[in-house]
């Protein structure tokens, strides 16, 4: 069988993932650089029987989308920061009410209007806390149009593992950079169908009662069994409640099935780190330029290492304190103040031996740029 | 090969982002290598100078901006102002001589090519200047066949204007005769 | 099949404050759903916050308490998924028109099969008084202690000129009538919008000398009159109550089927 193999933007192979996946729904509004996700949606999914809708505004799109899978559907919403912000309530509310869907942020320079066209990786932060009150979130991101595409299916196969909004953290460089993409063959990864209820119609249903594995059936809304959902804490069927024991057990449910399976989440490459005493942690666009000044250095015989952090939340502490255990200096390549450096100072066991190579003028960080700050790190000057 | 370093840059209309699409998509589908194209985009690509990056390689791609391309080419004197300091020494300059005045020279190949006029003496359709000038580069730099350039362009253009395009392709190709 | 087995009856009593108008809209709403005929699985109700949102928890249909403003974004995700049931949305004056206005502006536009029920009192009830984008000009809130210096919109205006293809008025003096609009709003396809004044002797009677919730209803029935009648002629100032619009304009659910049929060519 012929490979299927093609050119395309980083959005447009995150787009074609989510339909892979089996998106069936998409509400958005337009951001650069963002749209082409929503451009593609626009025309695709009318094609398939699905439904793209440009709403009024972020808040709006991710209402849209949130009560679509209430129904049943497999959704996703796309935004860069601003519109990230504005949909943090809203995030929360699908937090809390349980109902999986996708966001992809495809970051751009901020804080405020920024810059739209230029690349950052500021947001880390704000898809782990965002949203206001204790819980726990799931973020992604990728570095090539390949792995968007396998990252974004893993997206929608988290949202219904767990039950939970997943966050997909792009950035302006690869969600803009054609590349080549091979699409898997239709049975190449396997996607996550949502978990429905076994309990027939007629009998009572409760939406929010575990199962033992933690995991929650649902029941399309609107169809065989009438429940309620509230942002409030709720009991298991869906009704508010200040009970302080049912609100304890909730917020714990939500926290504990995402901390708990950090390690099922975990996504993440790894090139040379055995013998690398300098060791670089990166991710998204970044971790371009760090395999690239890694590989060059490799074939000058310097031994450099990098970890490609895949999932960024639940953050994968276990994992990066095992990867870094033999690596005399770590060097977090990142484009903004440090945001998962300070969780990868939580990680490891000598915290002091975790420096920063960043770049935060919306520029892409360079090979050159980190070599530089390598030498700094090893008292060699530039 | 070595890794080729391209970039096309112009003014807003002029095509070079298509241009630039056009090599690298048959790059990866038709030549079996890696290719990756960026751009300029916002305020910068609608006014001034805008470029399309291209880099080909047969190894993996990972930095994929461009600071000193191999090949430059420019359609527009603010272009040429703007990103002939950032050509590597040695590198392929490409320039349309209805529009650009070449100011100093460099170490470089200089290939000053009349290819507005010929697009708009023999084609009559200065829209396709862009892809005129691809050929003009698929001959200069080899870095992909040419009948393979236009399997994608054949892919990309609506068949009314196959015709159009094919024929511009051959005029960048002659006029840019190895001499 | 009768009202009360439309209700969940163990949540109650309800927690709205005596004299509330709010259980007299449930009251004309179920009496609507009744008339139709309409399953109770059939009904997908969808609100937002405040006192109005918390009807959606005494009702026996599917239902789904959201985030402030925001009831009519979630509705329209629902009904573009599932055309064929009948999604009512409850909102208050506040939820519908301040934070939620640009939602209910294109939903309106839209002409999206959404029922919206604003329970108009003035007020914003649940946070303790504070005034709303129909409180009015020099009538008093906690936050407009000097009287408001806000004016009001006129929500029958601002609905039709946005686009609903269903426009009303009533009041919860006015049962029959309101379950009459109701029923019939429920029934139009396209966006309905039924503005129902509401009385709130909490917090906007209190503040405003409007008196008791009976004298507040009092005022309801001698300041309103129906919209075709003489006295609406004779009485300009008075608050016009009815059906102001019924038209047929293009469904969006419906639009939207045809643009899959066009873009899957089969059409």
């Amino acid at each position: 069988m012929s490979r299927q193999i093609e050119f395309v933007q980083g959005n447009v192979a995150c787009a074609k993932a989510a339909l892979y996946a089996g998106l069936e729904f998409f509400a958005g509004y337009p951001i650069t650089p963002s749209s082409e996700i929503a451009e593609y949606m626009a025309k695709r999914l009318p094609q398939n029987g699905g439904k793209f809708l440009q709403m009024e505004d972020e808040i709006a799109s991710i209402c849209a989308i949130i009560g679509a899978s209430l129904t049943g559907r497999k959704v996703m919403t796309a935004t860069s920061g601003p519109g990230f912000s504005l949909m943090q309530e809203a995030l929360g509310y699908a937090v809390m009410t349980e109902i999986p869907c996708v966001i992809a942020n495809v970051q751009r320079g901020g804080p405020s209007t920024g810059l739209p066209t230029h690349v950052s990786q500021g947001d880390v932060n704000q898809a782990r806390y965002g949203t206001h009150g204790e819980h726990a979130i799931v973020a992604l991101t990728a570095s090539t149009a390949q792995d968007i595409f396998t990252l974004t299916v893993d997206a929608f196969n988290f949202a219904e593992t767990y039950r939970t909004p997943v966050i997909l953290l792009l950035d302006e460089t690869t969600g803009h950079l054609r590349e080549r993409l091979e699409v898997p063959a239709a049975d190449g990864i396997a996607t996550v169908g949502r978990l429905k209820t076994t309990v027939s119609q007629g009998v009572d249903y409760h939406p929010y009662l575990p199962r033992e594995d933690g995991r929650l059936p649902m029941s399309d809304f609107g169809g065989a069994h009438r429940y309620n959902v509230t942002g409030l804490f709720h009991d298991m069927w869906g009704f508010p409640t200040e009970n302080p024991k049912i609100v304890y057990g909730l917020i714990r449910h939500l926290v504990d099935k995402i901390d708990h399976n950090a390690d099922q989440m975990a996504r993440w490459k790894e090139y040379y780190i055995d013998d690398a005493p300098t060791l670089l942690v990166s991710y998204g666009a970044a971790a371009r330029s760090a395999l690239h000044l890694v590989e060059n250095r490799r074939k000058r015989g310097e031994k450099l290492g990098l970890l490609e952090l895949q999932t960024l939340w639940p953050f994968p502490h276990e994992l990066v304190r095992e990867k870094c255990c033999h690596a005399q200096s770590i060097v977090v390549v990142e484009m903004n103040m440090g945001q998962v450096l300070q969780q990868v100072k939580l990680a490891v066991r000598q915290p002091e031996k975790a420096f920063l190579a960043n770049r935060i003028d919306g520029e892409l960080i360079t090979p050159t740029d980190i070599q530089n700050i390598i030498h700094v790190i090893q008292g060699k000057g530039v | 090969m070595a890794k080729t370093r391209l970039v096309f840059s112009g003014s807003g209309g002029q095509g070079v982002i298509t241009a630039g699409i056009i090599i690298a998509e048959t790059a990866v589908l038709h030549e079996g290598l890696n290719a990756v194209q960026s751009q300029s985009y916002g305020a910068e690509a609608r006014g001034g100078a805008t470029r399309s990056d291209i880099i080909i390689s047969d190894a993996p791609i990972y930095f994929p901006k461009i600071i000193q391309p191999n090949v430059l080419v420019c359609l527009t004197q603010m272009a040429y102002s703007k990103y002939v300091p950032s050509l590597r020494p040695g590198g392929l300059l490409i320039t349309d001589s209805r529009w650009v005045r070449i100011e100093k020279t460099v170490d470089a190949r200089r290939f000053e090519l009349p290819l507005t006029r010929a697009v708009t003496e023999q084609i009559g359709q200065s829209v396709v200047l862009n892809i005129c000038m691809l050929g003009a580069v698929v001959r200069l730099t080899e870095v992909v066949s040419p009948e393979a350039v236009k399997e994608v362009v054949k892919d990309r253009v609506p068949k009314a204007y196959l015709e159009l395009n094919e024929t511009a392709f051959d005029v960048g190709f002659d006029l840019a005769k190895k001499d | 099949m009768s009202v009360r087995d439309y209700l969940r009856e163990r949540f109650f009593p309800h927690m709205w404050c005596p004299g509330c108008g709010h259980g007299t809209v449930l009251n004309a709403l179920l009496r609507a759903v009744e008339k139709l005929g309409l399953d109770k699985s059939e009904i997908v109700m969808v609100s937002g916050i405040g006192c109005s949102a918390r009807i959606s928890g005494y009702v026996d249909f599917h239902t789904m308490h959201t985030i402030h403003g925001r009831a009519l974004a979630f509705a329209t995700g629902i009904k573009m998924s599932r055309p064929e049931l009948s999604v009512l949305v409850p909102m208050g004056d506040g939820d519908a028109l301040a934070i939620g206005g640009n939602h209910f502006l294109h939903a309106a536009r839209r002409n999206i099969d959404l029922t919206a029920i604003i329970m108009n009192n003035r007020i914003y009830g649940m946070t303790g008084g504070q005034f709303s984008p129909l409180t009015g000009y020099g009538c008093f809130g906690t936050t407009a202690p000097y009287g408001s210096v806000d004016h009001s919109f006129d929500l029958v205006e601002l609905s039709t000129s946005a686009g609903a293809s269903f426009v009303a008025r009533s009041t919860t003096y006015h049962v029959i009538e309101l379950a009459g609009i109701i029923e019939k709003a429920i029934a139009h396809r396209g966006f309905s919008v039924v503005e129902v004044m509401s009385q709130c002797p909490t917090n906007f009677g209190r503040r405003n000398q409007a008196g008791s919730a009976v004298e507040m209803l009092e005022t309801y029935r001698k300041q309103t009159v129906p919209l075709d009648s003489e006295a609406a002629q004779t009485s300009p100032e008075k608050i016009r109550r009815g059906v102001f619009v019924e038209k047929k304009r293009p469904e969006y659910t419906e639009a939207y089927e045809e643009m899959i049929r066009s873009a899957t060519g089969e059409s």
